[in-house]
């Protein structure tokens, strides 16, 4: 019940919702209705058995002993008392005329010891008892327990009345002992009583908890529900508010909650919208006017031989500079689609290796620049023009920001989670990559090398490349030799599902 | 050097590409709109139509329609990657390749020379008249029947059809075909076989659900029968 809300302090995921179930709201309801149930049943029934236990001994008690008083009052004895048949006789008659048992009695005078019994002397009776009887002249009585058994004993002192009020004690003390097995049993089978109208009490008491757990939870429950969709990006989720409690409120606060934050993400994503929208608008209109462009591009450097030499320089720098913005809008278009998510892949079995080769050679990358590693006979499901991107890309950035030579890598491994996967990975061996770039690498028209103001491509390669990457269900990391050169890992699941094609 | 149409809406783009083209010997007739380039093909009559597929008025699948009902006119389109939705109709309406806008002169000439090309390698060593089944394929005059009619194969199907029967029961994937059949890289777009695979199967197939001819090995790519 003090263990709060358990599980802070678990180690995985699942000992913590475990842990946090074995003391969830429910277990501490129910052990709260438990408490109080065995609480006020076992009060109750202390208090009824210990009155009704009281009254049972009580009345055997008063029983035993004013008839023990009558009965000693009753015989004579001779003083001083001798040890003998006699004296035994004597007592046995008493013995006999027990109430409401029967019972032993042991007479003690002086040295002198008989009993009814036999044993002439008693191992139930304490010396707190013999104390007693010698103090009081009108009798004393002890419960005793003894091997289990319960015993009533009885002490009661002959007495010569010398005057009405005063007493002289003879010497002789006689006691009775009385088991009390049938009182016992009575007053067992009040605890037994006691007991058995608890237990059931306790079993009803779990009804009313289970229930108020339940009112308790399905609230709880819901929302949980509703949390757990809302985390998973549906926002519209509403909870029912029932009734006017507190959990209510927090169910409204909840509701409330979730339509601002529903607000605030659809404001979010038109805004986002609005941003890649122009973005791509942009590129289109700009698209037209270089398609133009482009086409002429080759009549302005034939014809710039003939042309002065300002002139000319002029018309070779258009014409230069016209090929690097339809290759920065083409890929502003490239990134434009995968941001609209409008990217397909167009995705076909091929040997991975022929693909690789075929990109190399349609570059002319075919000198001592580039080396290969590619094992024949792996197949997989690629977009190749997507793929055929990829490589370009990397090995081109290897040649340009790296250094010869170039290493194209190519083979399968098997994934943590058991998958093939191809990997491909492009060294190269110039300086590498500073670490402070390499988190940076990926991005939209970072640069690397800060003193250069703008690269020879557009910005946009290593982000397009990293997209397509994904596209293909796979992934791409940079990193640097030990030795030095970066190297490019893109790792492609062998097998994708069909859904990409 | 061919004469080829250029239909295109857009003034800088229909100049830039005709003043290309004309520099490199071509015989360039424009037109503004589609409705323009169809009236002046039979007077022009061109070696190769260039389509631009987003055209006001009559848009450049419907002229590519248009066209095909009555000549196997070589169509290149004129497109901008990302419409994609309009490469593929362009392609089923029987364009023979297409171009991505921004392009420089000599990628276009290099697709109309590619296009215009004529097949001669595939059937070296094989007889001028073959018969597969009902299909008869005259590799000299060029012409396919079926059954004894003619059939009107667009370049690019007649081209496909050639390189295929030509080694039949082969498997050519379909880089493979982009390369030999379309003179693309290796890294082409493979939709444009497809689509023509589906043009040709349309015209030579009995069942087109279940080709006879042009077989699809899934994962690997098309082959010519077995019959």
């Amino acid at each position: 019940m003090s263990t709060g809300t358990g599980g802070s302090t678990g180690g995985t995921g699942a000992r913590r919702s475990r842990r946090a179930r074995a003391f969830g709201l429910r277990t501490r309801l129910l052990l709260a209705f438990l408490l109080v149930a065995a609480v006020s049943a076992g009060t109750t029934a202390a208090l009824t058995y210990r009155e009704a236990r009281n009254a049972v001994l009580q009345t055997a008690q008063d029983t035993a002993v004013t008839s023990f008083r009558d009965q000693v009052q009753q015989t004579a004895f001779a003083l001083p008392v001798q040890g003998g048949d006699d004296l035994d006789a004597l007592l046995r008659d008493i013995a006999r005329r027990g109430k409401p048992h029967p019972w032993v009695v042991f007479a003690e005078y002086g040295s002198v010891r008989a009993s009814s019994g036999e044993n002439a002397e008693s191992t139930v009776i304490t010396p707190e008892l013999r104390r007693a009887a010698r103090a009081d002249p009108h009798g004393s009585f002890e419960r005793v327990v003894k091997d289990g058994v319960p015993y009533l004993t009885i002490a009661m002192p002959m007495v010569f009345k010398t005057g009405p009020y005063s007493l002289v004690p003879s010497g002789l003390v006689l006691y009775a002992v009385m088991r009390m097995t049938d009182e016992q049993v009575n007053v067992d089978a009040l605890l037994m009583a006691a007991r058995d109208g608890a237990l059931p009490g306790l079993a009803v008491a779990l009804i009313p908890g289970l229930i108020a757990a339940r009112s308790v939870l399905r609230p709880v429950r819901e929302l949980r529900e509703a949390a757990r969709s809302m985390g998973s990006g549906r926002l519209d989720t509403r909870i029912p508010v029932r009734g006017s409690d507190e959990l209510a409120d927090l169910a409204h606060t909840f509701n409330e909650s979730a339509a601002q934050l529903d607000h605030s993400v659809r404001e979010l994503r038109d805004a986002e919208a609005r941003a890649r929208r122009f973005a791509s608008d942009v590129s289109h209109e700009l698209r037209t006017p270089l398609a133009g462009m482009l086409a002429v591009t080759e009549v302005l450097d034939e014809d710039a031989d003939h042309l002065d030499a300002d002139t000319a320089r002029a018309v070779r720098l258009v014409s230069a500079e016209t090929g690097k913005l339809a290759v920065l809008v083409e890929d502003l278009m490239e990134i434009s689609r995968f941001d609209a998510r409008a990217a397909e892949l167009n995705a076909d079995e091929v040997d991975v290796a022929e693909t690789i080769r075929k990109t190399l050679d349609n570059r002319h990358w075919t000198d001592t620049r580039i080396r290969t590693e590619l094992p024949d006979g792996i197949r997989a499901r690629l977009d190749p023009r997507r793929f055929d991107l990829v490589i370009a890309n990397l090995v081109g950035n290897a040649l340009r920001h790296g250094g010869a030579p170039v290493t194209v890598r190519l083979r399968t491994e098997a994934s943590s989670e058991g998958r093939a996967v191809l990997v491909t990975e492009v060294t190269d061996s110039g300086p590498g990559i500073r670490p402070e770039a390499l988190p940076h690498i990926f991005d939209r028209f970072y640069k690397a090398d800060a003193a250069r103001t703008r690269s020879a491509g557009s910005g946009l390669g290593l982000a397009i490349t990293l997209e397509n990457v994904k596209l293909h269900g796979g992934t791409i990391r940079a990193g640097n030799l030990p030795g030095s050169g970066a190297v490019f890992t893109v790792e492609i699941p062998l097998h994708a599902e069909e859904a990409g094609g | 050097m061919s004469r080829v149409l250029l239909i295109e809406d857009d003034p800088s783009v229909r100049e830039g590409v005709e003043l290309g083209l004309r520099r490199r010997g071509h015989e360039v007739r424009a037109a503004a709109t589609g409705e323009a380039g169809l009236a002046a093909m039979a007077e022009f009559r061109p070696d190769l139509l260039l389509l631009d597929l987003m055209l006001p008025g009559m848009n450049g699948v419907q002229v590519c329609r248009r066209v095909r009902e009555r000549s196997q006119l070589p169509i290149i389109m004129l497109t901008a990657r990302g419409d994609d939705f309009d490469v593929v109709i362009g392609l089923e309406a029987g364009a023979d390749d297409y171009i991505v806008k921004p392009a420089r002169t000599e990628v276009i000439e290099a697709r109309i020379r590619a296009v215009l090309r004529r097949l001669d390698d595939g059937g070296a060593g094989r007889p001028d008249i073959e018969v597969h089944g009902e299909l008869t394929i005259d590799r000299v005059g060029l012409t396919v029947a079926k059954a004894g009619r003619p059939l009107a194969l667009a370049p690019s199907e007649l081209k496909l059809l050639l390189h295929l029967s030509a080694a039949p029961e082969q498997v050519f994937s379909r880089q493979q075909l982009l390369e030999h059949v379309w003179d693309h890289s290796y890294h082409g777009d493979a939709r444009l076989v497809d689509a023509c695979v589906a043009r040709l199967r349309g015209k030579i197939e009995d069942q087109v659900g279940s080709p006879r001819y042009v077989q699809t090995l899934r994962g690997f790519g098309y082959r010519f029968g077995p019959l």
